[in-house]
């Protein structure tokens, strides 16, 4: 099978180019595209990319496989229609191959405060928290950081700095609906100016292509219900 | 080639679950610590636990650290440092109320509480029936803890050095331990970290078998570096297998679908472990189901896929609801790499590597551990080891789940307060000349300047293989004899590997050289020990020597980077309860 593959390696060359490599693929393979990808760097060292855990829990491995950004571990070959184009995760500055730069997606993540903060004193022993209380952050804690989804937001391209983007946004769902968290009122007011959150053209991008099957884009939507909860 | 010094009183090589435990608490404590990671933190393979972290909270039904204790004692096959394990059991409670407090994200009873669940090996009362003791969140426990960590450390500004890989220790004219030479995957920058105090907490190196649950990055890069610097190994035999690895791809289905009602088939539909663990049945230790399984494979009872053989985990009776509230994690996994849909069908497992026992010595503090000529423990001055890649030794030969996790955060804590103690006390930086700096570079010399020589990938294949075949669930002297040669002649095949790409920029075959070094030494001291150790216990069962014998094996086996070994007592000594004696291991 033909793998069609972004090359770009700064120090030797002047501009990226792709490049086409066969991989021996059996017909009822359940190969993953990162199982490819690993074959074909036996094969050619230079090949650059991140992986780590191969089983959709890192985060590592985010990339562009025939248009869409999706982690290589968890897709399958045999979903894919031949030949498979990969390239970098969109509009990120690309350090090498199909290694990008996430220094802006984690300040980005910073900016939210993705920690729990509570002043009120700690007890002897847990916290509680009812498991419907719980329920309330299923789905928002279970993000890997991949970018996939800011990576894919047209409203990130467009204000990369000023707008959180989706992953950022979500984590900062995720603090405030945690009944643990006493920060509510200062985490919305700190996202109230008119970048921050209300850059979301709900284009919903982001939950089309998260591999973990989240939902931004709700979770954005929810933010601004509380602001207007807040504000009235 | 130009070497850039920075200075920090504390370096903490590795950011996962035990790295950033103790980085949390050196930070808080206003130390100028760095953690240098070869991953973005949360890319480390802590994300990847599944099942829970065990603790005596007894938020489901009575429980005692004591009980704790005596399942961990007895799961280690009396291997266990009972000072470590009765520190560990005793501070486990008081561990997971701080990580709650921090924002785990735990699961949670109907009354508020963290949730636990049943999992191997765990009881009540000193084995009288299952324990509810693991804490969990979900079957994603990891990733919780591991974001949870990292989120608390990005409050508390932890200077982090992301994508720097490790590459040796470095030691002065003394021996004292002065840091280590990294370099920076993205540039290429080489840099010596001088530090007071060098903390270990680098993983595991399931990556020297063939078939492993662990992630890519599990190369035992601290081991490489310590046995590199004249530090031995400890118990590096014992290796777990775990029982429900998917086949093939070797991605892990958690011991908390047995722990939830779930339970293993042979290919006639018999539940056979009732055979092999009359009361514990499915969930007795890891190392009893694993043989259990390899059992029914050799008497025909295994199915058989593409030449690998399996049995099947069924759960479907545990109804959708459980399945989607406890277990979506198994869910998602078994449908993308099993292809099937547990709620409907068994999902196929067969044993698969997946922790490593040993590890580098040390105390209930964390500090490193050595031996002397005349067979005294001695302490190695500013240098600590934490986590998978530590033998304090808490799981002995073998490890009971969710106890590994529980290890991190108090073994990361215990260091931390240790080192943050020796810091405040004065403890002198000592320098390094540039000769000293230089010694450590050898090995990254030696990649960038050989020209001609054989592709490493290959080595590392037939390494796997061997590791794979001779050196795994049963062993034999026969198998081990040409096994350790095997592997003699690969590791100085490698001597003479080369690697061609010699850029800078984000040179990850570079990477994956230095990683199969440290790869082939841990792989060298393993098939050396596993040789050594003359008897069954725990996970390393001898079929030529079916039987513990604890006359002349209680002992803890030291192996040099030269094969050279050494032996250490157990501890028996635990301060506030008496020790458990070794009796028959039954479950
Ligand atoms: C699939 C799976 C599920 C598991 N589930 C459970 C469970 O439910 N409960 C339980 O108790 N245990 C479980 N375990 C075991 C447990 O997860 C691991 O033992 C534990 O997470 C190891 O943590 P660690 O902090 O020691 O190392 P890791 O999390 O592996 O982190 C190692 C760190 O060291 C860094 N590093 C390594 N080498 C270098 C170098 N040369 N230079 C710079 N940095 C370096 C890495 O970047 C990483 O940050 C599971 C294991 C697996 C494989
Ligand atoms: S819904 Fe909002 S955050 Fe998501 S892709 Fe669209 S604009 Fe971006
Ligand atoms: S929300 Fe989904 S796509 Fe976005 S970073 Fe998290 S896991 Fe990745
Ligand atoms: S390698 Fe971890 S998400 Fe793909």
């Amino acid at each position: 099978m033909r793998f069609s593959i972004y090359r770009y390696n700064p120090e030797a060359d002047k501009k990226p180019y792709m490049k086409d490599y066969e991989v021996d693929i059996p017909s009822d393979s359940d190969m993953m595209v990162l199982e490819a990808l690993l074959k074909i760097k036996e094969k050619d060292e230079t090949l650059a990319f991140r992986a780590s855990c191969r089983e959709g829990v890192c985060g590592s491995d985010g990339m562009n496989i025939n248009g869409l950004n999706r982690l290589a571990c968890t897709t399958a070959i045999s979903s894919l229609k031949p030949p498979i184009v990969i390239r970098p995760l969109v509009n990120m500055p690309v350090i090498r191959d199909l290694v990008v730069d996430f220094t802006l997606f984690f300040k980005q993540y910073e900016r939210v405060q993705p920690y729990l903060q509570n002043n009120d004193e700690t007890p002897q022993t847990e916290r509680l928290q009812s498991p419907q209380e719980r329920a309330k952050i299923d789905g928002l804690i279970d993000c890997i950081l991949c970018a996939c989804c800011t990576s894919f937001c047209p409203s990130s391209w467009w204000n990369p700095e000023k707008f959180i983007g989706p992953a950022g946004l979500l984590w900062a769902y995720r603090f405030i609906q945690d009944s643990r968290d006493t920060a509510t009122d200062e985490r919305l007011a700190n996202l109230e100016d008119p970048f921050s959150v209300f850059r979301c053209r709900t284009i919903m991008n982001c939950t089309v292509v998260c591999p973990k099957n989240l939902n931004p884009s709700a979770a954005i939507a929810g933010i601004r219900r509380k602001m207007a909860e807040k504000g009235s | 080639m130009k070497i850039n010094t920075y200075t920090f009183d504390i370096i903490v090589i590795g950011a996962g679950g035990a790295g950033m435990t103790t980085s949390l608490y050196l930070a808080n404590s206003g130390l100028n610590v760095a953690v240098l990671s070869k991953v973005y933190p949360m890319r480390s393979h802590t994300v990847s636990a599944q099942g829970g972290i065990a603790a005596a909270l007894g938020n489901m039904h009575e429980d005692d650290w004591r009980w704790h204790m005596y399942d961990t004692v007895k799961g280690s096959d009396y291997l266990g440092d009972q000072d470590s394990i009765e520190y560990m059991c005793q501070n486990a409670p008081e561990m997971m109320y701080e990580i709650e407090h921090i924002g785990m994200p735990f699961s949670r009873t109907e009354n508020g509480k963290i949730w636990q669940r049943a999992f191997g090996g765990q009881t009540i009362n000193y084995g009288q029936g299952y324990a509810h003791r693991t804490c969990a969140a979900a079957d994603r426990t990891g990733h919780a803890l591991l974001h949870t960590l990292y989120q608390n450390n990005v409050k508390a500004k932890t200077h982090f050095f992301n994508e720097w890989f490790s590459i040796d220790l470095v030691r002065n004219a003394k021996k004292n331990i002065t840091g280590v030479v990294a370099i920076h995957i993205a540039t290429g920058e080489i840099a010596f970290f001088n530090a007071k105090i060098t903390i270990f907490a680098t993983g595991g190196a399931g990556r020297i078998y063939e078939s492993t649950t662990n992630a890519l990055i599990n190369t035992g890069d601290g081991l490489g570096m310590a046995l590199r610097a004249g530090i031995p190994v400890q118990d590096i035999e014992m290796w777990q297998f775990h029982p429900t690895g998917i086949p093939g791809i070797g991605i892990l289905i958690t011991e908390g679908v047995r722990g939830e009602g779930g339970y293993l088939v042979n290919k006639n539909g018999e539940r056979f472990m009732e055979r092999y663990a009359p009361h514990a049945k499915d969930l007795a230790s890891r190392d009893v189901v694993s043989r259990a399984i390899a059992k029914e494979f050799r008497a025909g009872n295994g199915f058989k896929k593409d030449g690998i053989d399996y049995v099947k985990l069924k759960l479907d009776h545990l109804g959708e609801e459980v399945i989607n509230s406890h277990l979506p994690g198994i869910r998602e996994l078994a449908k993308t790499f099993a292809h099937v849909d547990p709620i409907k069908d068994p999902i196929p497992v067969t044993p698969t590597c997946h922790y490593m026992m040993g590890g580098i010595p040390t105390n209930k503090h964390g500090q490193v551990i050595t031996i002397s000529e005349r067979e005294e423990d001695q302490i190695v001055e500013g240098f600590y080891a934490i986590g998978e890649c530590a033998s304090v030794s808490v799981h002995g030969a073998n490890r009971l789940g969710s106890n590994s996790l529980l290890d991190l955060l108090v073994f990361g804590r215990s260091a931390g307060m240790h080192a943050a103690d020796a810091i405040k006390h004065d403890l002198p930086l000592h320098h390094s000349s540039e000769e000293e700096i230089k010694a450590a570079l050898i090995r990254l010399e030696r990649w960038n300047t050989t020209d001609k020589g054989e592709d490493y990938n290959e080595i590392r294949h037939a390494m796997q293989k061997t590791m794979q075949e001779d050196f795994g669930v049963f062993r034999t002297e026969k198998y081990m004899v040409e096994g350790v040669k095997k592997i003699e002649e690969l590791r100085s095949r490698l001597e003479h590997a080369a690697l061609t790409d010699r850029s800078q920029i984000f040179n990850t075959a570079r990477i994956q050289a230095l990683e199969l070094d440290n790869l082939m030494e841990v792989a060298y001291v393993t098939s050396i020990a596993c040789l050594a150790r003359q008897e069954s216990r725990g996970a390393h069962s001898r079929e030529d020597y079916p039987d513990r014998d604890d006359k002349n094996w209680l002992k803890h086996l030291l192996c040099f980077a030269n094969g050279k070994i050494k032996y250490r007592a157990v501890n028996m000594k635990p301060t506030t309860v008496k020790p458990f004696e070794p009796t028959k291991r039954v479950y």
